[in-house]
């Protein structure tokens, strides 16, 4: 299987974070290119191109791009999301550790293209040694000229601010990340009309994950056709795929989309620590439905097919679990996660995640009852589709995949309560 | 105990309001700044906050107190936060918790009785791939094992 260098061409450069040696590899060589066109044709060709937001819901980027209005009457902004606080996801901590000169250009290029004069970098306040990294190489690009009053002698104001988060992991979520932005608590906002572009201080705003946007460089310098060579027709590109829990090498490898999933974690990860089989993969970040060694086998890294295995291709974090995995345990360890994640503004959510919470650990002390293991599946159904914000129904498609795949195992506990 | 920004962090802040729409977007930083300058976030700073950046003391309250990383009650000179999700629980949390828990004498959610260790476990730090993962203070140190943790705790000492 081979690897594909789109966003992680520089990634095993020595230094490659400073200015001198990023340049010295083509760092911004697409601004030019960006600059001898429009705005409205550098959309054009993301769109063409086919590319999806890698944060998690794979929206096509370029219609986002075009969503945003272009009048010159009032400000919008670009707000570059790195939250990056999934379970499974580490993705865009290598870009900004490693590439942090690709994020500032694929900001350029992309505010450019929407009329953005202000451009902001949310990251998770826990990423501060990968902050200071970034912060270095935005200095080096306002003291070389690249960025500040003017964008390499274009006449083009961009300023880029990091703006740090201080521990939410629903932060991640755009609409709340703009109320964080905002100086407010971080809850999502209820969105009766359209969910875009979102709204920063009553201005048009773009949300885009950080690898979205690094994404941009390759594409505008080298067109839409060169980046649809890579994936299949409905997810053209790659992404940075990440592998975690029980493999013999877990990390961040960047392929095409479309691969075997089986293949890649034997390939990259080198198969399943310690000699043990493989039991279960949850295909993209913990809030995507978990898949039995069955569908893992007969699974390919895309929108497509993981979408109609009633799953998701997500942030593309695999967390890989052998046979000796209690999925009892796994799924309680994830619903702490959620109980102490939800924002808390509906009922649902809130209670909901407790309630679970709460019957899993009865379940593992072995005072489980048998009406338990579908009181889950209920509970579960509450949080379906009744909420301000999609983070409800994820946890309630979480909790279905595990007792449904799993069930065998939900109800040995029950047994051993008897 | 009153509070005060020193001269320098008040000119950070002054810098920063010409980077947004609204000097509300301060909120996080100037917490953050605070937190810097005091090793956690008193009533007192709260109120300078709101004062400095034209929002409501009790509205700067609320956003302190919805994110996890702002200490209203003092911590240890070191914070060590071990990563309790799934993939670092996968990969062995519960034997490096329970060795951090006998070297240092407290459990987790304590600080040790002479001030310099607190122990809490976090959720996850977005490095999964380095499994188990901790934090102290800014710095994640990751792949952890026992030997490992003996010999941070041994330049800590
Ligand atoms: C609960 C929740 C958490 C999210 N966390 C993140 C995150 O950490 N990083 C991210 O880029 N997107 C995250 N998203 C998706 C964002 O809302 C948004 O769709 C994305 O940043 C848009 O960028 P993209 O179109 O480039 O993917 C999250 C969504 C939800 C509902
Ligand atoms: S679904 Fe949960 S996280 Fe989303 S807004 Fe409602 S309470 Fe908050
Ligand atoms: S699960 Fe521990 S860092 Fe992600």
């Amino acid at each position: 299987m081979k690897s594909c260098k789109i966003v992680s061409r520089k990634f095993d450069i020595e230094q490659s974070h400073t200015l001198n040696i990023a340049r010295e590899h083509g760092a911004y060589n697409a601004v030019e290119s960006a600059f001898s066109l429009d705005g409205e044709a550098i959309i054009e060709i993301i769109k063409t191109s086919g590319l999806r937001g890698k944060g998690g819901g794979g929206a096509p980027a370029g219609k986002k791009l075009s969503l945003i209005p272009r009048d010159g009457k009032r400000p919008s902004y670009l707000v570059v999301n790195a939250d990056e606080s999934e379970p499974g996801t580490f993705k865009d901590r290598q870009i900004i550790a490693k590439d942090p000169h690709l994020l500032i250009e694929g900001m350029i290029i992309t505010s450019y293209a929407i009329g953005a004069h202000d451009a902001y970098i949310y990251i998770r306040g826990e990423y501060y040694q990968f902050q200071k990294i970034l912060q270095e190489a935005i200095d080096e690009a306002y003291a070389a000229g690249i960025i500040g009053e003017k964008v390499m002698e274009h006449d083009y104001r961009l300023d880029i601010t990091v703006h740090r988060g201080a521990g939410a992991y629903i932060c991640g979520e755009k609409s709340a990340l703009l109320e964080s932005m905002e100086g407010k608590r971080g809850h999502p906002r209820l969105k009766p009309h359209q969910p875009e572009p979102e709204w920063y201080f009553g201005n048009p705003t773009l949300v885009s994950n950080v690898e979205t946007i690094a994404s941009v460089p390759f594409i505008v310098k080298n067109g839409a056709d060169a980046y649809r060579q890579y994936g299949t027709k409905s997810s053209p590109g790659s992404l940075l795929f990440g592998l975690s829990g029980h493999v013999n090498r877990p990390g961040i490898y960047e392929v095409e989309f479309g691969v075997s999933m089986f293949e890649y974690i034997e390939h990259f990860g080198g198969g399943i620590k310690n000699g043990k089989k493989l039991k279960a993969v949850i295909p993209g970040g913990a809030s995507t439905p978990v898949l039995t060694v069955e569908e893992a086998m007969c699974a390919n890294l895309d929108y497509e097919t993981l979408r109609a295995m009633g799953s998701s291709l997500g942030t593309g974090g695999m967390i890989v679990m052998d046979e000796d995995t209690c999925m009892v345990s796994a799924l309680k360890n994830l619903l702490e996660f959620y109980h102490h994640e939800s924002c808390g503004q509906c009922t649902p959510c809130r209670e909901g995640t407790g309630w679970v919470d709460g019957i899993l650990a009865t379940l593992l002390e072995g005072k489980g009852r048998q009406e338990d293991i579908d009181r889950l599946l209920d509970v579960s159904g509450t949080m379906n589709g009744t909420t301000i914000c999609v983070f409800a129904p994820a946890v309630s498609g979480v909790i279905d995949a595990f007792v449904q795949k799993f069930r065998g195992e939900f109800e040995a506990y029950l047994k051993e309560a008897r | 105990m009153s509070f005060a920004f020193t001269n320098e962090n008040l000119e950070q802040i002054e810098a920063l309001k010409k980077r947004y729409p609204s000097p509300k977007a301060l909120s996080l930083p100037c917490l953050w700044i605070a937190q810097y300058q005091e090793g956690m976030i008193s009533l007192d700073a709260i109120e300078a906050i709101g004062t400095l950046i034209d929002t409501p003391s009790m509205e700067i309250y609320r956003v302190a107190t919805f994110y996890t990383m702002f200490n209203l009650e003092p911590v240890g000179t070191y914070h060590i936060q071990l990563c309790k999700t799934l993939s670092c629980a996968l990969c062995g949390k519960a034997e490096i918790l329970e060795h951090l828990q006998t070297k240092l004498g407290i459990a987790a959610g304590e600080s040790s009785a002479d001030g310099r260790y607190t122990l809490t476990q976090v959720e996850c730090l977005g490095s999964c791939g380095t499994a188990p993962v901790m934090q102290i203070n800014d710095r994640y140190y990751e792949n952890l094992d026992r030997k490992k943790i003996d010999s941070i705790l041994e330049v800590l000492k």
